[in-house]
């Protein structure tokens, strides 16, 4: 009698909660007019002055730029909040995490250099097709931690900040340009009409590096015991 | 029923399963993962919500927004799993203590002091990975 209250307590009622929230939650999205009203002519319009042709890398980088630039800062935060915490982090290249299969090693090795490649394209193509930094910074991202599972690349210790600035690296150059369409007359993020794709392509190229550096050192969970990427062929 | 209907339905119970998930599971990486199925159903309504008209080009504006929160959930993720491992360093336990915890709370007790003699001086993350799954729901 005991286990059946307790079991009605923390789940079945749980479950009523939440099917009738779902129940809810069904009908305001079945509301929904089939017309939407969004802001796609507005985004068309537009387009032709943000520099780009792919009107969501427009609406990421050029028309809602702040967007953007608070979650560059919002995966900063994450990076200092996760140091933060004294954590033990995580020993690659120990036995006991990775299994020691020439799989692993073999297919890293063909895969790595392809998909720095791929990151690079995606990012490039950006421009014109669904792709860009974000895209291309979590490629990145898969790469280096696939290397650092296969134990091909290792942290070593030495100064920490090269880790810093890789992390900063993407927030810092934003602010920068940010910083300029100010000084140069503009509103805030409003990128002169001639110097858009210029100044986009270079937000996306160190973007994509930061994104990619600071999600790989996400992966670890703590501060890298130590500073530097380097081969640690000598480990064994 | 359109296409944008069975995307909705299929994102509201995306989002109710996570949210059950959320509730009833006590195990914090359990609770970190039914908030990622939450953001994923989230994502799956402002995607399809951005072409629910057939015939017309997309809505880029949603589109920039799950990519925005994408990276905001990363972020939030990789938080929530250090946040863990330091409370399972702290207490050996994956999930949040209750001062009335009936069964464990003699075994977590003694292992409150045992570690928070040197709180700082973290416990080896293997180690309490393989304690953390005894814990019982």
């Amino acid at each position: 009698m005991l286990k059946l209250t307790a079991i009605w307590l923390t789940h079945l009622l749980p479950g009523l909660l939440v099917t009738i929230f779902g129940i809810f939650l069904l009908q305001a999205v079945i509301a929904l007019p089939a017309q939407p009203v969004g802001l796609t002519t507005e985004v068309q319009r537009e387009l032709p002055n943000s520099g780009v042709t792919n009107p969501v890398t427009a609406v990421l980088l050029n028309f809602r730029g702040y967007d953007t630039l608070l979650e560059i800062a919002v995966l900063l935060l994450a990076v200092v909040a996760v140091w933060s915490l004294h954590v033990v982090p995580l020993r690659t290249g120990h036995a006991r995490y990775v299994a020691e299969t020439p799989v692993l090693a073999h297919l890293v090795r063909l895969l790595a250099p392809v998909m720095i490649l791929v990151a690079g394209y995606i990012t490039w193509i950006g421009s014109a097709r669904p792709g860009g930094a974000f895209q291309g910074g979590s490629v990145l991202a898969a790469a280096m931690v696939l290397l650092l599972l296969a134990s091909m690349i290792g942290i070593r210790p030495r100064q920490r900040w090269p880790l810093r600035v890789v992390a900063v690296l993407g927030l810092a150059v934003f602010v920068v340009i940010a910083g300029g369409t100010l000084v140069v007359g503009n509103q805030f993020l409003e990128y002169p009409r001639n110097q858009a794709y210029a100044l986009m392509l270079v937000l996306e190229s160190v973007l994509t590096i930061s994104i990619g550096g600071t999600l790989a050192l996400l992966f670890f969970g703590a501060i890298p015991e130590t500073a530097s990427f380097e081969t640690m062929n000598d480990e064994g | 029923m359109s296409q944008f209907q069975i995307y909705g339905l299929a994102s509201v119970l995306i989002f109710s399963i996570g949210l059950y998930g959320f509730i009833v599971h006590p195990h914090l990486v359990r609770k970190i993962l039914a908030m990622n199925i939450m953001s994923s159903g989230i994502f799956l309504l402002l995607v399809s919500a951005a072409r629910r008209d057939m015939h017309a080009i997309p809505d880029p504006v949603p589109h920039a927004m799950v990519l925005t929160g994408i990276v905001v959930s990363v972020s939030m993720t990789a938080f929530a799993l250090a946040l863990t491992r330091r409370v399972v360093a702290a207490t050996g336990v994956a999930a949040l203590l209750w001062m009335d915890a009936p069964v464990e709370a003699a075994p977590i007790a003694a292992r409150n002091d045992e570690h928070s003699r040197d709180l700082d001086r973290v416990a080896d993350p293997v180690a309490a990975d393989r304690d953390d799954i005894h814990l019982s729901v």
